[in-house]
Formats: C-alpha cells, sequence, structure tokens
C-alpha cells in the first residue's frame, strides 16, 4: 500500500516515556469510536499512523494489517478478491481503523449467524504495559499454544496493550443475497426469527423495527430462492443500504438526543418491559433501546432474563457504561489489567473505573 | 516415567487423605497404588505418574473444598475428563492430587429455542449431540474421540474435529462457562447473551489446559442440523496433487463442512481396519463434506467434482447415500487406532501450517522420516492447515522413544518455520512444552506467566505444563547446541 509505514519504534518510545513518567495514554485508532467507553484523560497515543497490509493470501483466507489502517482499505482490498470481514465490523465513522474495531470488539448484522469480531482473530502483535512488543496467535486457522492473548485483546478498549498488528480469518462473499420484510407484532416477530434460526437456513440478518421483519438469506442462488419459498415476504429492492445503514446506526431510529442502550438478552426472549423506542437486531440477541429510563432500571430488566446492557451513546460518560461485574469477576479483571500493564498507563478508566 | 514413590512426602500425604475423606463421600478418595494405576496417564501414554491421590468429587462445593485443603498445604492439582488427551495435559503430578471430573456427568438444561445446552463438564461430547437431537440440534466441534472425551476437556484443549473448517473450535461452540479459582472463587464468564461485558475470558480459558481454573459448567451453543450433508472422496496419484485441490477449494470461495487428506500408509491402515472402500494404491485421498441447504449442496459438489478432476485426481466418488458417507467418515475418524495395528506404539504430532505449504511440508516429513528410520503416516485436517503425522514406533526397544521424540520436535519445528504452530487443537502438554521456546521468545513467555499469575499466584493448577520456564527454555537451547538426539534423556522432565 502506498501509504503504509511502521511506527511501532515511535509507539514503543512513547509507551517506554509513559512508563518513566507515570503519565497515562490514551490510545486513539481513528477517533470515531471515541462516544464509546468512559471519558478518560491522558496523553494522545496516535496508533493511526501505524498502518498497511502486512500480508493477504486469499487462498489461506488470512490477512494481516497494521492496526491503524483505515477500515475501508481492509474491506476494499479484501472485495477485490471477492471477500469480507464476516462479522461486519460497524465503521461509525470515515476515520475507523481496524485496531479500533477490534479493541471495541463490535460486530454487525451477521454476528449471531458468522461469528463476532473475536471469533475472527487468528493472532496479534501488540505492546505491553512494559513496553515490549510481543506476538500472540499466528496466521493460522488452528493454534492452541500458550493462552488466548490476542482473543484476550478483542474488546479490551485498549485497556491491556496497544494493538500493533492482527491477523485475522476472512471468508468469501456469499454468491448471492436477497432481503425478505414481513409484518409482524414484536412477539411474533421474535418468535418466528428464533423458530428460523432452528432450522436449516441460510440467515445472514434478522431486524425488527416495530413493524417489518427483514431477514437477510445468503449463498449459492438456488439456496436463497428455496429459502425464500420457505419463508415468504417481499423482496427488499436497496437491501444493501438497509444493511449498512443498520451497522452504521444511520437508520431513523438512531436520530434524536435520547441516550441509547444496547440490550443483549438471549434471543428468544420475548420483549421486556421497559419504556423507549426499540430495534431489535441479530434475530432477537441484541436490541437498541433509546430511552430514558434510569440506568438501573435498564440494567435490572436485562439481568433479570440472563442479558446485559451498554449505555452506547449519550448519557453520562463518568458514570458506569458497561454492565457492572460481579465483584470477584471485576477483582480478576484487575489482575489481568495488572499482568498486562502494570503501570497502568493505557486508557485506565476507559472500560470500568479503576481498571 | 519411572515409577515414582507415591508417598514422597508420608506425613502430608496421610494428613490431605483425613481431611479430603471427611469432606468426600465414601469411595470418592483413591489412594491405594492399585486405584490410582488407571490415571497414571492420558492419551499420550509414552509420559506415566502416579499421583499422590485421586478424587471424584460431584458437587461443586466438594470441589471447592478438594482445592482449599490442596492450596493450604501447596499440594498441586491437575483436572482430568477423560483422559483421552494427546499431549499430557492430564498427566498426574506426583506429589499432587488428580481432581477427575468424571462425575460431573449431567446435562442440566436444554433451551431448544436459544438453542443452547447447560452441561457439567464430565458430560462427553457425543452425549451432548445425542441428548439435544430430538430438537433437531447438535453441538458441531466433533474431535474423533468424541465418544470418549469430555466438553471440559475440549474447553481446557480448545479442541477441533472434523466439521471445524465452516464450524469453527470448541471457542466458537460456546457461550458461557463457570470455573472455580484455585483460591475458591466461584466465576462465570460468558452468558447466555452474545458478547459479555468486560474482557473475553471466556475465549482466554479456552484452551488454558486446566492451568487457570476449575471448569465446573459449561453453555454449549447448538446448531440446527444441515438439511443434507454429502461427502465426496477423491483419489490422487501424488500428495503434491491433493495439497493444490485443498487450495483450489478454497480458493473457489467454497467453504466444506469438513476438507481432509490421508497418505498412502493411512488409508491402507484405514481400509484394513473398517473397509470404508478407500482406494489403497492411492498416493492421497481427500475426503470432502459439503453440507446446508439441499440446493447449495448439489451445486456445490458439481463444482467440488469439476476442481478435483482439473486438480488431477485420479477418481473421485460422490457417497451414494447416508450409509456410503458415514462409511466414508469412519474410516478416517478410526484413522488413529488403524495405524495404531501397523506398529506396537505411534506417536501423534499436531503441527498448523498455512495450507499453501502443504506439500512442501509433506515432502520434508517424508525424507525426515526415512532419515530417521521411522515410519510417518499423516491423517490431517487439510481445510485448515492441521498436521497429524503419525511417528510408528516400538515402545519396547531402548532408544525408540528418544529417537521418535526427537523426530516429532523437528516436525514441529519445521512447523513453525514455514509460519506454522506447534499445536493446532492437541494442546502443549507436557509433550511440546521445549517446542514453545521455538515459538515463543522469553518476554512473550514472561508474560504468559504473569497472566497464569493473575489466576493461580501459587502456581498449584497443573504446574510445568503448557507454558515452559525461561529455565527450562535455556536449558533446551542449550541442550540443541550440543545438536543431535537429546542428550540428556534422563533430565529432570517436571
Ligand atoms: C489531548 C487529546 C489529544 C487527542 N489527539 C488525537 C489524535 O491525535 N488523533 C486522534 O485520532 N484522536 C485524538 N484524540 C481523540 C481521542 O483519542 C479519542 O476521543 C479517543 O481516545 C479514542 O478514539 P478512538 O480510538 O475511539 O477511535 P477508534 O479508532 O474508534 O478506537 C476505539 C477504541 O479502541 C482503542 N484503540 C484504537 N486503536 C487501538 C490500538 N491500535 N491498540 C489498542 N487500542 C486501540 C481506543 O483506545 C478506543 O478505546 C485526542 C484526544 C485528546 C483528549
Ligand atoms: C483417538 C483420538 C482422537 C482424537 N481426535 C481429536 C480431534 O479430532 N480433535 C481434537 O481436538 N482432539 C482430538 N483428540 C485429543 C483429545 O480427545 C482432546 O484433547 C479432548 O478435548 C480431551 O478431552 P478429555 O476429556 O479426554 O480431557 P483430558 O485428557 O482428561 O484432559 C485434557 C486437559 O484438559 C484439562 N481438563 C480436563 N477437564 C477439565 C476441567 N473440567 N477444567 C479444567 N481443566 C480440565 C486437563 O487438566 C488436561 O490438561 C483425540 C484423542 C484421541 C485419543
Amino acid at each position: 500500500m502506498n501509504d503504509a509505514y511502521d511506527s511501532s519504534k515511535e509507539l514503543q518510545a512513547q509507551v517506554h516515556a509513559a512508563i518513566h513518567s507515570g503519565e497515562p495514554l490514551q490510545i486513539s485508532g481513528g477517533g470515531s469510536k471515541s462516544f464509546y467507553g468512559r471519558a478518560t484523560s491522558g496523553t494522545c497515543l496516535a496508533a493511526h499512523s501505524h498502518r498497511g497490509i502486512v500480508s493477504y493470501d486469499a487462498c489461506e483466507l488470512v490477512l494481516t494489517a497494521r492496526a491503524g489502517t483505515p477500515l475501508k482499505q481492509v474491506e476494499a482490498v479484501l472485495a477485490e478478491r471477492n471477500q469480507m470481514l464476516a462479522f461486519e465490523p460497524p465503521h461509525l465513522g470515515e476515520s475507523a481503523t481496524l485496531g479500533g474495531a477490534i479493541a471495541t470488539g463490535l460486530s454487525g448484522p451477521r454476528r449471531p449467524y458468522a461469528g463476532a469480531a473475536r471469533d475472527f482473530v487468528l493472532g496479534v502483535k501488540l505492546i505491553n504495559g512494559h513496553g515490549e512488543i510481543l506476538s500472540f496467535g499466528g496466521q493460522v486457522m488452528k493454534n492452541v499454544a500458550g493462552y488466548d492473548v490476542a482473543r484476550l485483546m478483542v474488546g479490551a478498549l485498549g485497556t491491556l496493550g496497544v494493538l500493533l498488528e492482527i491477523s485475522l480469518k476472512v471468508l468469501p462473499r456469499p454468491a448471492t443475497e436477497l432481503t425478505l420484510v414481513q409484518h409482524r407484532t414484536p412477539d411474533e416477530a421474535i418468535e418466528v426469527m428464533n423458530i428460523w434460526a432452528r432450522r436449516s437456513l441460510p440467515l445472514s440478518g434478522c431486524c425488527y423495527d416495530g413493524d417489518r421483519l427483514y431477514v437477510r438469506l445468503c449463498g449459492a442462488g438456488s439456496a436463497v430462492r428455496a429459502a425464500h419459498d420457505k419463508i415468504g415476504g417481499e423482496i427488499l429492492a436497496n437491501a444493501h443500504e438497509f444493511w449498512q445503514g443498520l451497522r452504521e446506526q444511520r437508520h431513523a431510529f438512531f436520530d434524536g438526543s435520547l441516550p441509547l442502550w444496547r440490550v443483549a438478552v438471549p434471543p428468544a426472549q420475548p420483549p421486556l418491559d421497559l419504556s423507549g423506542k426499540w430495534l431489535i437486531d441479530w434475530g432477537g440477541a441484541q436490541r437498541w433501546l433509546k430511552s430514558n429510563a434510569d440506568a438501573a432500571t435498564i440494567r435490572r430488566a436485562a439481568a433479570e432474563c440472563g442479558g446485559h446492557v451498554t449505555l452506547f451513546r449519550g448519557g453520562d460518560r463518568g458514570e458506569e457504561i458497561f454492565h457492572p461485574l460481579a465483584p470477584e469477576l471485576f477483582s480478576l479483571h484487575r489482575r489481568i489489567k495488572n499482568a498486562m500493564d502494570p503501570k497502568h498507563i493505557f486508557n485506565p478508566g476507559r472500560m470500568y473505573p479503576n481498571l | 516415567m519411572s515409577t515414582p514413590i507415591i508417598d514422597a512426602r508420608p506425613h502430608e500425604r496421610r494428613e490431605l487423605i483425613a481431611v479430603l475423606q471427611r469432606m468426600l463421600p465414601a469411595g470418592a478418595l483413591l489412594s491405594e497404588q492399585e486405584d490410582l494405576r488407571p490415571y497414571e496417564c492420558d492419551g499420550l501414554s509414552a509420559y506415566r505418574e502416579l499421583p499422590m491421590l485421586v478424587a471424584l468429587p460431584d458437587t461443586v462445593e466438594q470441589v471447592r473444598a478438594i482445592l482449599a485443603a490442596c492450596r493450604e498445604r501447596g499440594v498441586p492439582v491437575v483436572a482430568r475428563g477423560a483422559g483421552t488427551g494427546l499431549s499430557g495435559g492430564a498427566l498426574p503430578n506426583p506429589n499432587g492430587l488428580l481432581l477427575s471430573l468424571a462425575k460431573f456427568n449431567r446435562t442440566l438444561q436444554i433451551d431448544e429455542n436459544n438453542r443452547t445446552a447447560r452441561v457439567q463438564p464430565g458430560v462427553r461430547n457425543l452425549a451432548i449431540s445425542q441428548a439435544v437431537a430430538p430438537f433437531g440440534l447438535y453441538y458441531a466441534p466433533d474431535p474423533s474421540s468424541q465418544i470418549a472425551c469430555t466438553i471440559g476437556g475440549n474447553v481446557a484443549e480448545n479442541a477441533g474435529g472434523i466439521h471445524c473448517l465452516k464450524y469453527g473450535l470448541t471457542v466458537h461452540n460456546i457461550q458461557s462457562l463457570q470455573f472455580l479459582t484455585m483460591d475458591g472463587s466461584l466465576i462465570t464468564v460468558g452468558g447466555s447473551a452474545l458478547d459479555a461485558p468486560g474482557y473475553d475470558l471466556l475465549a482466554f480459558m479456552t484452551g488454558s489446559e486446566g492451568l487457570l481454573g476449575v471448569v465446573v459448567e459449561i453453555t454449549v451453543k447448538l446448531l440446527a442440523h444441515p438439511e443434507r450433508a454429502q461427502v465426496v472422496l477423491a483419489a490422487f496419484d501424488d500428495v503434491e496433487k491433493a495439497g493444490n485441490a485443498v487450495a483450489a477449494i478454497i480458493g473457489a470461495g467454497i467453504v466444506p463442512a469438513g476438507l481432509e487428506m490421508m497418505d498412502n500408509l493411512a488409508i491402507r491402515a484405514a481400509e484394513q481396519f473398517v473397509h470404508a472402500g478407500y482406494p489403497v494404491d492411492a498416493a492421497a485421498i481427500l475426503l470432502c463434506e459439503l453440507d446446508g441447504v439441499n440446493e447449495e449442496v448439489s451445486e456445490q459438489i458439481l463444482q467440488v467434482r469439476e476442481i478435483l478432476k482439473q486438480c488431477g485426481a485420479t477418481e473421485s466418488h460422490t457417497a451414494r447415500d447416508e450409509r456410503e458417507r458415514t462409511l466414508f467418515w469412519a474410516g478416517r475418524k478410526a484413522a488413529f487406532p488403524a495405524v495404531g495395528r501397523l506398529a506396537p506404539d505411534y506417536y501423534c504430532m499436531d503441527g498448523t501450517i498455512p495450507r499453501k505449504h502443504l506439500a512442501q511440508v509433506l515432502r520434508r516429513i517424508g525424507e525426515m522420516s526415512a532419515d530417521a528410520g521411522l515410519a510417518v503416516a499423516n491423517v490431517f485436517h487439510a481445510g485448515d492447515g492441521n498436521l497429524h503425522p503419525l511417528i510408528l514406533y516400538d515402545a519396547s526397544k531402548p532408544g525408540d522413544l528418544g529417537r521418535v521424540e526427537e523426530l516429532g520436535a523437528r516436525i514441529l519445528e519445521l512447523c513453525v518455520t514455514v509460519g506454522g504452530t506447534i499445536t493446532g487443537e492437541h494442546g502443549v502438554g507436557i509433550e511440546k512444552i521445549n517446542q514453545m521456546c521455538v515459538q515463543f521468545p522469553a518476554p512473550a513467555l514472561a508474560q504468559l506467566h504473569a497472566l497464569k499469575h493473575a489466576f493461580d499466584p501459587d502456581g498449584l493448577l497443573n504446574p510445568g505444563k503448557a507454558v515452559p520456564t525461561l529455565q527450562r527454555c535455556a536449558e533446551y537451547g542449550a541442550m540443541h547446541v550440543h545438536g543431535g538426539s537429546l542428550p540428556f534423556p534422563d533430565l529432570e522432565r517436571f
């Protein structure tokens, strides 16, 4: 890539300086997801300068890129070979980087059917809290040598180290995609999405907006047609924009200043009794809620059915954003943080206070 | 390997027995030498040790009490599922307690709507799929040992199977774990909802070989049975051509449910053993399974057969019916025991390499096998580049095992050299502990030890396995400099 640049030495030097001064670092990829997570302070460590595709072999289904590589560039390179990131990472902005996508661990509409960001991470190169550059995992599909530090980094929001390089499993794009629309009540929608998931159907997305149920099918043309016959519904014309809009939170649902909550529940859970507007994704497993209800009420409702919530956008970013952890689990998190970043220089407090 | 003296610390041992007997039901504590014998090794039978004691608890409270008693006395604890592991992960510690999870064998809940099952760690892999079959569901990872191995052992090794090319490994197919750390904390990670908050400890625990915690409950993800599954068997007169066919299939944008390869020695062994209908004079065969919606499977079979032809397959058959499909797979699934009949003993390796180096690596293994004068049969998960060279030998011949281990070590180092790894699914255990020094530099090993410390500060869970000490690596490096076969066969190994 023409703008590829290896800034690992500079980043490492900045980490060493932080270790000596004790001044924490705020790791930034493209800054596209700076709304996410808790507000923090510290010196900026701009990982976006460390960019470029390191290797990509379509026949191996493996791509390795530096963390600052724009997500757009990664996707464009894959598209040339008719492949994709099957977890459909949300960009949430023009400047999104691969490192930010992996550090937040967010996944798009295909997630319940194809897997999450962490499912596709094969290996990483990182800078730990001693300022050492280390590699874990690898570039092969199966690797159980050593603990899975690579997946530990996914969703850790940069609190355990600076991601330098990431190796991902990529997949061929499906030959055909087709989106069908049906009118359903909320209870019906949740029920039918889960009935479909228990059958052999080529699903790749299931979303419900309170009136219309959208189901995306993918695979060989014949398979998609056969599935269409089985489940029925109107064909959606601008399907690509629809799913991309959902992934990028561009639908009208996401407008307005009410706090946005991500409510994760077992997929077949009937609608929760919470005030606000709902948008259901992931076949029922991820439900967006725009609501003024207080945090404790929302957390309790989700926890009662085995779920958890995240204050995704808005609200008070100095308070708890992520679902509180059980005390013993939290103290294990602290010990893990200490093992990776003993001086607490990486994004302190970004995920939880005191972490 | 030598017979240990089981009461090296007679006083401590007697005291621990007294304490444990008070809290465990009758028969749940074994301490007589003949009762300990069945636990002396796992599937890697070249390594044997008698544990100090074996406990077979059946409640989480009992496990917690056992851990507390051991922790107080600094006694190491080694968890054990079915003992089918192939890297010595469940090899007892001579001064430690072997914690068998065999009695944790209940399926606690099947949630058909959410497509999950909550099970205890001692439930056998295949038993899960059997229990959920009435709902049209199954648990995807299918190690060849699935009749016997436990889900707890699968989690600890991140086990794979024939179908993990499309459906993923254990880590991709579990949703929640409950485990006890050595200090008795019962920790739940993951949950019935996706993508739990905090660090991904569900992934981190998976494949941790019993070094971080004792898993006491697992929630697995269940899938709908594909409408149709069909397998194509293709023969090649040259291993390299078969390797190229693997790349061509994946390169064409097809993700088979399974894509397996066997070389001539393995083909003949399997054919003799199960009469699967394999062509015994082929240099290699490929088994390519396609599954999913009926129409798609039909389309892909045609595509795959065309690719196989172009890649020079001498013949290819699609299984005529379910019976024949099962038979084709039976040969593959029985490949290890089948090869095992060719010689008194065999040693199974587990490296993974980028697929593009398949042909080259197989050629090198052939040369190394000839140099060492030890026959090697190759059976592997070709689709994901996971090799299982099986080295044939005779353990009763003095020096044979040493030569086998030396050849195995060279094979694994070759895997690392071409950009792969020393273990794809069987784990490091005690077997590949030295090769870890080749794959990881000292600071990375130190980081792994620091993480272990976060879970188990006293280092009492499965000590000496999975991650070598830096000192051990220094010694191994030194041995290597002296070259050739291991110069100190009786060097302290634990
Ligand atoms: C004084 C100051 C200076 C700033 N300077 C800059 C600047 O120069 N450039 C800039 O883009 N923003 C800058 N910001 C914005 C700020 O960094 C963002 O608001 C926020 O820190 C994170 O952006 P982002 O990483 O979320 O973007 P994303 O790329 O979306 O990252 C999302 C999450 O991933 C983490 N992350 C991203 N990349 C990596 C990586 N390689 N390794 C580990 N974790 C990673 C982030 O820490 C964050 O938690 C600055 C902010 C302040 C207060
Ligand atoms: C013929 C044969 C074929 C095989 N084929 C495959 C294959 O296709 N794919 C594959 O991946 N493997 C395969 N294996 C290897 C083996 O079956 C797997 O590694 C399996 O996951 C081990 O399960 P187990 O219950 O026997 O565990 P054990 O051997 O008893 O233990 C394995 C490790 O797990 C730890 N452990 C066990 N239970 C727990 C627990 N509850 N909590 C914490 N730690 C625990 C042990 O301490 C040990 O380190 C095969 C083995 C044989 C003999």
